[in-house]
């Protein structure tokens, strides 16, 4: 068999710099051959190495006394829920592949993050997922959410896994490169921790799951490069082909055999597959690897060495067997029909050697492979566009004479608008857990004893069965503030996801982050990308919220531009008692309705900066956002928990984008409830007292720190009083009840017809898609 | 009472299923395995939901062939309680226990969503316990369009086999309040003998008051009630 000879073109092809090459030649002291060259691309590409971010990466708060595997360790990090029980949370993108093939790129990201979850050890149990597409109108933007959509739900519904939160926004930047996050989250005992280890000198290495095809050939390098108009045509074969099935037998088969004292590593095949994978144990256990790639199931006939490790067919994993338990993999594997084959073994020379047909195809040091990528430190440049947003003020943007448009145009502006159509084709109730299901600001799940990856025999009396655990969990970030502040804008991620986890009752336990990016190479952008994980670092430190992991995705840009930076958060919070379990919506009539939070924003554009309402009504996307102090941010959510756990709270509603009355709008509207039947109670607001330059501001303005809040009315005033004596503003602004929503200003009066407002804010979406 | 769930590879409503019998209701349950070639010591087998050996071919198709399907056809046949939830409906109507067919949805996408179901035949082993409003319940099915020829469904109609049928919180029944396009709002039906009983709605998701409701749990209860009244009148 011939392989190509390597030239400085093939180099190139690999998205590899002469310099790279020079210090791969260094690496092993020889020319690498071709299979060496797709090994050495594969794990130096942004997305496995994280080559153009380590440095910047370093500035996250990683520790808190909670985290039982802190970040970077392992495929996902992990922390104690008490009890002797714990959770395994991440966020992935699967940015590029989505915008070749919509349907298998969402789908693949979901069992990849699936499989990083139960690599831990832990049984996932809940699924979140973030997007942001192009506008709406276009054909095609359709078509890429609607695959998106329909693989998520695809992936997820057949696993059986609930997908209980999410976020999807719609802006032109992400036009021809959407972004599609997707988390999971696992439980699993404290003593149930799994790692990725290849250890103990001799033990066999196991391949188990599907056979090695062709497709996803060297998809990570993709991941990290621009897309371009050829893409869709030349990078198809970069995406892989998901089948939850066979994910949800893999993953049954490996709890049950964790559960033996089989395991002595274990690791999921994703970016990079075989070759990922055996260099990562390897580099983990200290040890070397010796595959041989005949033993490898496979697809496809006459699939070269090269082909065999950089394909990432999915749903496969690698496990490291303790030498004489090779029985029970071949056990339990038969149970499930899964394939298996034993492929290698552990050395001890740090080697990971390749063979096949007899011959060594690559011999390479595991660690530096691993560990020893090159690590830049790119050029930043503050982007020239912000001194535009800067000097943007309002004088030429008329305040709002009547509201009453205005709101109706917000509720059924996409970003905004109920998410139904896409969360009602997600099973987000599957596993008996989800109490409180999407359409709130953070879903809560239950965690019970069959949320542990124990082996099923209900014969056993579980030990934990009266133990039960609620997590709140949520997923945000505003692409637009980041884009016109990206540090503000992700200080505002963080605290927006904290503010929308004590609304729910919870308490902050830790954070994954997905960094969306243009190219790194790029100043303006790079600059970006440093800016945005300053502001996350100071947050997820002020929330005692460590980051435990999570993902980079750079390259993200169509031909014509970079999209919006886009550092996705998503944090997952603890909720001490169910009843402290709180959703956005009014309940009672008659219940008092109090801001918590100052009523209008001291900066110079009242809080419209970069606002749902200067984009929907003005056309205009600029403006200093209002920024977020971490301080008040945090006062802010102690006093909503005092009040929560005091159980004066009927409901509590994060104030973020379209500002205040499109806040109390979707506590009108937004209930729970069965098909056709919706549950809507009105609101008279009177905010004539409140002083407010511009009415548009007062309304509509996105003033951080702020919580709507409804209680009984003969706790109103007592409620306020506490606040005002924790040094958080509160106000009375009105009261639930009727069946329109009211509103009072100084300017005058409007009300709108509740069943009205619903219609354009929950059909909004599907009547797009329709 | 001793109840049984089957364990499909693919299934994952197995767990819900077995959480609600034996915690929330406190009753003996255990799984069967899809190799399983006898039910054992069971009075009542549920098959649950989930994606049966990926569902490839056509939802519960392939399931029909495997091994414990046909024990479950000896112990129906000899009148024991069988309830299908889900694609264990697909599968009771692929194996022929059921009349009937479930095809894709009318709007062609899977649907989650709490449904509120009038209870159409209050006098059967599924039915018999809860009052006169509709079971509020969760569906979360792509392929839950129950279809019938007009024979079968005539059959069916005389012999008051339908016993849930997708309904407003009222419980009138419109083309409105149909999820799915199901012939005749047809949620859920039962067989001839009327010992087993599919329906597309999840009541195990709808067994717990911190599940937003606990609707589902009438149609385990009459399942107990009935199983209970039977035996009280054997002895």
């Amino acid at each position: 068999m011939s392989e190509p000879a390597i030239t400085p073109e093939l180099v190139k092809e690999h998205n590899l710099t002469p310099e790279e090459y020079e210090q791969i030649k260094e690496i092993l002291g020889r020319e690498p051959n071709f299979t060496e060259l797709g090994i050495f691309s594969v794990m130096w590409s942004e997305h496995c190495s994280y080559k153009n971010t380590r440095p910047l990466l370093k500035g996250f708060p990683t520790k808190s006394p909670k985290i039982l595997v802190p970040a970077g360790e392992e495929n996902a990090g992990i922390i104690d829920i008490g009890d002797g029980l714990a959770i395994a949370f991440k966020i992935e993108s699967h940015n590029h592949p989505s915008a070749v093939e919509p349907f298998q790129g969402a789908t693949t990201g979901v069992g990849g993050i699936i499989r990083d979850i139960f690599t831990m050890g832990a049984r996932p149990v809940a699924a979140m997922n973030s997007l942001r597409f192009g506008n709406l109108e276009s054909a095609e933007v359709r078509r890429l959410f609607s695959g998106v959509v329909e693989g998520i739900a695809h992936y997820g519904n057949c696993f059986g896994i609930p997908t209980v939160a999410g976020e999807v926004y719609f802006d032109e930047s992400y036009e021809g490169n959407p972004l599609v996050n997707a988390f999971a989250l696992g439980v699993l005992r404290h003593d149930q921790i799994a790692r990725g280890a290849a250890k103990g000198i001799g033990n066999p290495v196991f391949y188990v799951g599907p056979a090695t095809g062709r497709d996803g050939l060297a998809g990570a390098a993709f991941a990290s490069q621009d897309l371009t108009e050829e893409s869709a045509e030349q990078q198809r074969g970069a995406v892989q082909v998901g089948d939850p099935f066979m994910e949800k037998l893999c993953m049954e088969a490996c709890l049950e055999l964790l559960d033996t004292e089989a395991v002595a590593g274990i690791q999921d095949m994703g970016a990079a597959g075989l070759t990922c994978s055996t260099c990562e144990t390897a580099a983990r256990g200290g040890t070397g690897i010796i595959l041989d790639l005949n033993k490898v199931p496979q697809r496809g006939p006459d699939m070269t060495p090269y082909e065999l490790m950089l394909s990432e067919s999915q749903e496969r994993m690698l496990i490291i067997v303790n030498k004489g338990h090779e029985e029970e993999v071949q056990r339990i594997f038969d149970k499930w029909d899964l394939p298996w084959a034993e492929v290698g073994v552990v050395t001890d020379d740090g080697r990971m050697i390749v063979k096949h047909d007899g011959n060594v195809v690559a011999d390479m040091p595991a660690a530096k492979l691993a560990d020893d990528a090159p690590i830049y430190h790119r050029e930043a440049k503050e982007p020239a566009y912000l001194a535009d947003v800067r000097a943007f003020t309002l004088d030429s943007t008329t305040d709002v004479e009547d509201p009453t448009d205005a709101l109706k145009k917000l509720l059924a502006w996409p970003s905004i608008a109920s998410k139904n159509w896409v969360y009602r084709q997600y099973d987000h109730m599957v596993r008996n857990g989800s109490s409180v299901v999407p359409g709130s600001d953070a879903a809560v799940i239950r965690i019970k004893a069959d949320s542990l990856p124990q082996n099923l025999d209900s014969s056993v009396e579980d030990p934990m069965k009266e133990v039960e655990k609620y997590l709140a969990m949520a997923v945000d970030c505003n692409g637009v503030y980041c884009y016109l502040d990206p540090y503000e804008g992700s200080k505002i991620a963080v605290a927006e996801c904290a503010r929308n986890i004590a609304c729910s009752g919870g308490v902050p336990l830790g954070t994954t982050d997905n960094l969306n990016f243009g190219n790194p190479h790029n100043p303006e952008l790079f600059w970006q990308l440093k800016e945005s994980v300053r502001g996350l670092a100071e947050g997820c430190t002020a929330f005692n919220a460590p980051v435990t992991g999570g993902n980079v995705s750079l390259y993200n840009q169509n031909p014509t531009r970079a999209i919006d930076p886009t550092p996705t958060i998503a944090m997952v919070g603890i909720i001490e008692k169910p009843e402290h379990i709180t959703t956005q919506w009014f309940k009672d009539e008659g219940d008092a309705i109090i801001l918590l939070g100052a009523p209008v924003s001291s900066d110079k554009l009242g809080g419209l900066g970069g606002s749902a309402y200067l984009q929907v009504i003005h056309s205009t996307k600029s403006g200093t956002p209002a920024s977020v102090d971490l301080e008040v941010e945090k006062k802010l959510h102690a006093t909503l928990r005092s009040f929560i756990d005091c159980g004066d709270i009927k409901s509590a509603h994060d104030c973020s984008e379209g500002g205040l009355l499109t806040a109390v709008a979707e506590s009108c509207i937004s209930g729970q409830s069965a098909r056709g039947d919706h549950h809507l109670i009105g609101a008279d607001l009177d905010l004539s007292e409140i002083a407010s330059d511009r009415i548009d501001a007062l309304l509509f303005g996105e003033t951080q720190s702020r919580i709507v809040i409804s209680v009984p009315a003969l706790d109103a005033a007592k409620v306020e009083e506490r606040a005002k004596a924790l040094g958080v503003p509160a106000v009375t602004i009105g009261k639930v009840g009727g069946n329109e929503l009211k509103l009072k200003t100084a300017k005058g009066e409007s009300s709108w017809d509740l069943k009205e407002i619903h219609n354009l804010w929950y059909n909004a979406i599907g009547n797009a898609m329709a | 009472m001793n109840f049984a769930v089957i364990r499909f590879p693919g299934s994952n409503c197995d767990q819900d299923c077995v959480h609600i019998l034996k915690n929330v209701l406190g009753h003996n349950t255990r799984y069967l395995w899809h190799k399983d070639t006898s039910i054992g010591e069971a009075d009542a087998i549920i098959v649950p939901g989930g994606f049966s050996y990926g569902d490839y071919l056509r939802t519960g198709s392939i399931a029909q062939f495997s091994p414990v399907m046909q024990a479950v056809k000896e112990f129906a046949d000899k009148g024991g309680l069988v309830l299908g939830i889900c694609n264990g409906f697909q599968i009771l109507c692929e194996t022929g226990l059921l009349p009937g067919a479930l095809v894709r949805n009318k709007g062609l996408k899977f649907i989650c969503e709490h449904v509120d179901l009038k209870v159409a035949n209050k006098n059967t082993a599924f039915t018999n316990v809860g009052g006169d409003s509709p079971l509020r319940i969760p569906i979360a099915h792509g392929e839950g369009c129950y279809f019938a020829d007009d024979e079968t469904l005539a059959s069916l109609k005389s012999n008051d086999q339908i016993l849930w049928q997708y309904a407003n919180k009222d419980g009138e029944i419109s083309e409105a309040t149909n999820p799915n396009g199901s012939v005749e709002n047809i949620a859920g039906i039962c067989n001839a003998a009327k010992n087993v009983a599919g329906l597309m709605p999840h009541p195990e998701r709808a067994s717990e008051a911190i599940l937003q409701g606990e609707d589902g749990k009438a149609i385990f209860q009459s399942m107990i009630e009935w199983f209970e009244k039977q035996n009280k009148a054997a002895a």
